[in-house]
């Protein structure tokens, strides 16, 4: 879903200057807080991308005020009143690579209220693959319990320029681990190079 | 309060009053122990931290041979020198070299190479360096105190699925007869998340 923790790229948040915090934890309840998802993870309460979705449901303004482990709290409050400790049984897909290293791709450009990890900031950009891993389970199922998709995950990198124009950095890359429905073949129209953003002009 | 109060404790503040209801809660429903929970908070304060990263990277320094092993198959290259705390993600270790600075980011939570390097600091999970890292990274490196050549490239790892990954920074020209103790000690946290590159002392190099 494309909400405040779908952070990439975003101006506003401020710098990062002396003085910032080392810490990883303030408070003794933080790290109960950390232990008690590691454990429900590990017992299976939930799953990874249902945590993850409870923290994205947090009203933004919320979400943006909070400090991390407090989201967390507030993921574990809603999941332990939701859930009820049982397996549930999804069926399962398995997908073969449909790229390979080298492949050009365009993100497709998903809009939804539900959980995904297709960060805004890459929708409809042109990347080229690097590689491939995996299977991994598509979090968009997986995050609704709708079923279970094994599928290839690959690591696309971007120009800087093809994400952010011509402010970007000419020596600067960004690479994002996109699952394979994420992606899309880019058709190149006779041209094997990988795409620039001046291309589009 | 008076002086006489402060052996008392304070009074917990909300959110660990509600840290606490929850622990509560899950313990009367079975789902968790509290002895499994204190295990857990132990195993970050004492076990699980910098250091281990530190020492992969120094072998790695010294050794040819278990660094390929560490770019091409990294869980399995930890296992070799004891490090065993994996759970289900992948971890990939990224090299610098004179031509590439790597940085590690997750905009979308705050994804991290625990396994290695521990709980992450909190500007690590800040909005600025999320959503800046990736849009203006020689700016956010800039402001941590590390300025790049201009004709090295820099790559950002946004790590948004099941891989994390871990920075393999450059040895410093001036330790060719340190140990490998020696060496894992300028090897930090900032250096393998990409944001630092390792300093030699003045004193000693």
């Amino acid at each position: 879903m494309n909400g405040a923790h779908d952070m990439g790229g975003v101006i506003g948040h401020g710098g990062l200057d002396a003085g910032r915090d080392e810490r990883a934890v303030h408070h003794s309840w933080e790290g109960r807080v950390n232990a008690m998802m590691r454990l429900l993870l590990a017992r299976g309460l939930f799953n990874l991308d249902q945590f993850r979705h409870a923290v994205e449901r947090i009203p933004a303004s919320e979400y943006l005020a909070s400090a991390y482990y407090e989201r967390w709290l507030t993921a574990l409050e809603g999941l332990t009143r939701e859930s009820r400790d049982e397996t549930i049984a999804l069926v399962e897909h398995r997908r073969e690579a449909r790229f390979a290293p080298g492949d050009p791709v365009i993100v497709r450009n998903v809009y939804t209220k539900r959980h995904t990890r297709l960060a805004r900031y890459v929708a409809g950009r042109r990347g080229i693959v690097e590689s491939v891993h995996g299977p991994f389970l598509l979090p968009d199922t997986r995050a609704h319990l709708i079923s279970a998709d094994w599928e290839p995950v690959y690591t696309v990198v971007f120009k800087g320029s093809e994400l952010w124009g011509d402010e970007a950095g000419p020596r600067d890359h960004v690479s994002i681990d996109l699952w394979q429905s994420y992606l899309e073949e880019a058709h190149e129209q006779g041209r094997r190079s990988p795409p620039r953003a001046a291309d589009r002009s | 309060m008076s002086k006489d109060d402060a052996h008392h404790p304070e009074p917990p503040t909300d959110l660990e009053a509600r840290a606490l209801a929850l622990e509560s809660l899950l313990v009367e429903r079975g789902l968790l122990t509290t002895a499994a929970v204190d295990s857990v908070v132990a195993k970050f304060e004492q076990d699980i931290g910098p250091t281990l990263g530190a020492r992969a990277v120094a072998h790695a320094w010294v050794s040819p041979d278990y660094k390929r092993r560490l770019l091409s198959d990294a869980k399995s290259a930890l296992t070799e020198i004891g490090i065993t705390e994996h759970q289900a993600e992948e971890l990939i270790v990224v090299e610098n070299t004179s031509s590439v600075h790597n940085v590690i980011v997750c905009t979308l939570c705050s994804c991290y190479p625990w396994m290695v390097l521990g709980l992450p600091p909190t500007w690590y999970k800040s909005a600025p360096y999320r959503s800046r890292a990736v849009l203006e990274p020689r700016t956010v490196l800039r402001e941590m105190g590390l300025e790049l050549p201009q004709q090295i490239d820099v790559r950002v790892w946004d790590s948004s699925a099941d891989i994390r990954y871990m920075v393999l920074p450059m040895r410093p020209s001036g330790t060719e007869n340190w140990t490998e103790d020696e060496l894992a000690a300028v090897v930090t946290r900032d250096c393998m998340i990409g944001v630092a590159v390792p300093r030699v002392p003045a004193s000693v190099g």
